[in-house]
């Protein structure tokens, strides 16, 4: 762990010249007005970008980012200033400016500097050098081509590669200085089909917290093509979708997203300690058939959402949700744990050292249950399978959410018939999950594709779940 | 001026780039620089909940080796990390393949004249005057009605920056703008429906904007009325967008005939330069030069003259939105829309807000949509969305769990009505707009 510090530091610190006294010095600055809570966020961020299309690699891209924010807390109210220049006095004027947010109290003096000891989901590794550039180029160029071969039908293929490799200090106003080391990996292939001067697409990838090796194990990146192209020629077929109230079954894996946004947000801690959320003050009572069991859980190995620590410095954990149906409790960071009395989930994250924390979610999924897939779709008569969505978004106050089927197929008599149209799916929240009937025994997580924004803010997200069978959910097609 | 010297010395940093790609052999290259900073204040229920001094800088340059292309940016900008930088994108154009349409713009196109938009406005607000406008502006929306239950707050943002950019044709131009913005949320409750909407303004000068207590007010109206929102059976019925969510729909036209999409043939609007897109009544044009607009630019991100163009007249698709490499992919001229459109305006009709409800007759009112469920390649349209049941021009109550679905090609051309209830807080200016006929689901 002091290894992993003493990295942290020499990136983040040492090309600026910063010891752990100046940290002190900045601290005591905070520290001289009475604060709840205060820290120092430093981050260090390098990351690539590759882009092939038409054949041609046609883009790369470097960019760094770095800087440190300065965080006061009292009560309710929060200061905040940032640089992206990690200097002494920058730093000490920051402090100055975030302190008037308090107006008076007692001084209190940093602790002494200690190290927390805390368990690592991924490895220490930088991304970017893990494969020379002409080997990533290769890897591109492979993947498009073995793509373009798949199909005559298919138009245009674009395959992108990115790395980041990012390393992060927080210091605490009680001498515990964190460290993290956090590498990120993103593939993604995108194909245009043609039939008939219809035009449809398709696009699958993947990533996680590991380096660019991830892409040629299991044959990963040429598996993406694949997908894409299978999504694409599946949508050349696709008709009219349904419109209206109908029984739908989620397939497993990325339409995890119905979780994150009908549950997900409104079960963070900000919108509950402020009564704002549909399910403010809700603990304990029922919210899911007893069938739901859902986790958020940042400590799953080498995944896109998980965390080591948060951005508070606290160690993430899996946090119960939803148990068998039973509202267990909400997700966490420091300053809204302590407003309600309870504990830092390891939820408080930040998009950069210029943004302030909040609670935000990891990996968010629903534990398998009973039912072969297969029994669960026999069951429905009529209604829709929907196995691939593109996106979602949630009103956390009134409850209603929506997500965008990308891929989806009619369900008639117990067997899956045609594919329809993507069509956006609407319900509400608190309601969604009383009306599941059926939860299957193939919980999936997504490949790692998932970025969730809240107040302006992107930050890696994972979702999951087993095949779902809703009884009742708006489908928003055209087929009235 | 002191803004004027910082410039200068941001335009000699730009300067510094283009030497150092120049000389680490670039054949070409561009660069940009910009320096923001901050203030943003937050008030909920009557008390300061955030105070943050925003302070943001970084530079970016994009090389050429002939035909081949690196880029890389970075928030530091000392001189040992403009050569890595410089250094990172080069090395990065010696991996990029050889691309016959890639490369700065043309000469002639780059913009000679430099008109003051009249952009940047200084506000002399500090942390506790924010904080006494946002506490006014709250407290208009709490004390409106009894049923204004809780609040997320009011904010006062106020950024200034400047932003450098150049080339190795020559091209040096710099400017100074402003950023200001007021805003409100606040939530209302009755028996178990709990609703929030708010309202904001946002002008480059800060005395345009609306007033404090106007801005609380109709935050509160405006989640009022959301209160007891009932779903609709599913139906098919003609729509009328308020201004903001037009607006919206109007991006996603944009989209369809932006270079990257035309010539990636990932657009419902293939081919449709000179066809009949929208009905004969709508123009649709750019007004780049406005003064004081939030869209305004005398030139656009690559150093391309903006100027002032009918995007759609009688209808007809008059031009795309290009940039100089999708412009030479496409066999045409750059449209100096490298980074978007300048205030796209479409022309208001005769009818105020109050008329389009009575040209609705019976049907949906839009005033909000959720999700993402548009299909740029297929035109395929369907999103969440709340807003008011109307008959016989009158809004009889709200609606909310509802999805709207069609094709934005039948959407476009079937526009029956735009009002001349602007929305000029964003960078497409409409009035509400009506739509013959979508499908709706519900319940």
């Amino acid at each position: 762990m002091t290894d992993l510090l003493n990295l942290a530091r020499q990136a983040v610190l040492t090309p600026s010249g910063l010891q752990d006294g100046d940290i002190e010095k900045i601290m005591n600055c905070l520290l001289s007005a009475s604060v709840d809570d205060a820290d120092i966020y430093f981050q260090s961020s390098h990351s690539e970008s590759w882009v092939m299309e038409g054949g041609i690699i046609k883009e790369g891209s470097h960019s760094i980012e770095q800087g440190a924010g300065v965080r006061a807390v009292s009560g309710e109210k929060t200061g905040f200033a940032y640089s992206d220049r990690i200097e002494l006095p920058v730093l000490l004027e920051a402090a100055g400016n975030v302190k008037a947010i308090v107006r008076h109290g007692q001084q209190a003096q940093m602790g002494m500097i200690k190290t927390a000891k805390w368990p690592r989901y991924y490895p220490i590794v930088n991304p970017l050098p893990s494969l020379a550039t002409l080997q990533k180029i290769d890897l591109l160029k492979t993947v498009d081509s073995e793509t373009r071969k798949l199909d005559p039908r298919i138009e245009e293929v674009i395959v992108s590669l990115s790395g980041t490799y990012e390393n992060i200090l927080v210091a605490n106003q009680d001498g515990s200085l964190s460290a993290d080391v956090r590498p990120l990996v993103r593939m993604n292939v995108s194909v245009i089909v043609e039939e008939n001067g219809r035009r449809e697409q398709g696009s699958m990838g993947g990533g996680g917290r590991s380096d660019y090796n991830y892409f040629t194990e299991q044959e990963r990146a040429l598996n993406y093509g694949k997908e894409a192209v299978r999504q694409a020629l599946v949508n050349l077929e696709a008709g009219e979708a349904p419109a209206g109230n109908m029984t739908v079954v989620l397939g497993p894996g990325w339409p995890g997203i119905l979780l994150h946004e009908a549950i997900g947000h409104g079960l963070e801690g900000d919108f509950n300690r402020k009564g704002t959320s549909a399910f403010s003050g809700r603990v304990g009572e029922r919210v899911a058939s007893d069938l739901c069991t859902v986790v958020d859980d940042g400590t799953l190995p080498g995944r896109r959402g998980s965390l080591s620590i948060d951005d508070e410095g606290t160690p993430t954990e899996q946090t119960i949700l939803i148990e068998n149906g039973i509202l267990k409790g909400y997700m966490q960071d420091k300053l809204n744990a302590r407003l309600m009395g309870v504990k830092s989930t390891g939820n408080g994250r930040r998009e950069s050292y210029a943004h302030l924390p909040m609670p935000r979610m990891t990996n968010t999924y629903m534990l398998p249950g009973q039912h072969d897939p297969e029994e669960i779709i026999k069951s429905v008569k009529k209604g829709l399978y929907a196995k691939n969505f593109a996106g979602g978004q949630v009103d956390i106050t009134s409850g209603k959410f929506v997500f965008s089927a990308s891929e989806a197929y009619l369900i008639e008599d117990g067997k899956i018939t045609r594919p329809v149209k993507g069509a956006t799916l609407i319900g509400n929240g608190p309601d969604v999950l009383t009306k599941v009937s059926m939860v299957g025994n193939d919980l999936e997580l997504d490949s790692g594709v998932g970025t969730c924004g809240k107040d302006g803010q992107s930050v890696p997200v994972g979702v999951g779940q087993p095949t779902l069978k809703i009884d009742g959910l708006t489908v928003g097609g055209t087929s009235v | 001026m002191q803004n004027q010297e910082q410039i200068n010395q941001l335009k000699n940093t730009v300067q510094d780039l283009l030497d150092e790609a120049k000389k680490q052999g670039a054949t070409a290259a561009e660069a940009g620089l910009s320096q923001d900073n901050g203030l943003s204040v937050s008030v909920r229920l009557g008390e300061v909940e955030t105070l943050e001094y925003h302070c943001d800088q970084g530079l970016g340059v994009t090389v050429y080796f002939g035909q081949r292309k690196g880029s890389a940016s970075t928030t530091d900008l000392s001189l040992a990390s403009i050569k890595e930088t410089v250094s990172a994108a080069c090395s990065i154009a010696r991996f990029t393949s050889e691309d016959s349409f890639s490369g700065l713009p043309e000469q002639q196109l780059l913009a000679t004249e430099f008109p003051d938009l009249e952009l940047y406005h200084p506000w002399d607000v500090n942390a506790d005057k924010a904080i006494a406008l946002a506490t006014e502006c709250e407290d208009a929306a709490r004390s409106f009605h009894p049923e204004i239950s809780n609040s997320e707050g009011a904010s006062v943002n106020s950024h200034q920056g400047i932003r450098v950019m150049g080339n190795s044709l020559g091209f040096l131009q710099g400017y100074a703008a402003t950023r200001h913005s007021l805003s409100c949320s606040v939530l209302a409750q009755r028996g178990d429906s709990m609703q929030r909407d708010y309202w904001y303004s946002v002008a480059r000068n800060a005395l345009h904007l609306e007033s404090a207590v106007s801005i609380g007010n109709k935050a509160a109206e405006r989640t009022l009325r959301r209160l007891e929102g009932r779903s609709l059976s599913t139906r098919q019925c003609p729509v009328l967008y308020c201004a903001e969510t037009a607006s919206g729909l109007l991006g996603s036209f944009i989209g369809a005939i932006s270079g990257g999409n035309l010539y990636r043939k990932s657009s419902f609007l293939l081919d449709a330069l000179g066809t009949q897109v929208f009905p004969e009544f709508v123009r649709i044009h750019e007004q780049p030069h406005l003064k004081a607009a939030l869209g305004s630019a005398a030139y656009d991100g690559e150093g391309v003259a903006t100027k002032p163009r009918d995007i759609v007249t009688g209808g007809i698709l008059q031009g795309y939105v290009l940039g100089t490499y999708s412009a030479r992919k496409l066999g045409m001229q750059s449209t100096g829309n490298a980074g978007g459109v300048h205030n796209l305006t479409i022309d208001p009709g005769t009818l105020d807000f109050d008329g389009m409800l009575k040209e609705l007759n019976t049907g949906l009112l839009v005033t909000e949509l959720m999700g993402q469920g548009v299909n740029m390649v297929t035109g395929d349209y369907s999103r969440g969305a709340a807003g008011f049941w109307v008959e016989n021009g009158q809004i009889q109550y709200p609606v909310e769990e509802i999805t709207i679905a069609g094709n934005l090609k039948d959407m476009l051309k079937n526009i029956v009505a735009i009002g001349n209830d602007v929305d000029y807080r964003g960078n497409i200016r409409t009035g509400s707009i009506l739509v013959e006929q979508l499908s709706i689901a519900g319940e």
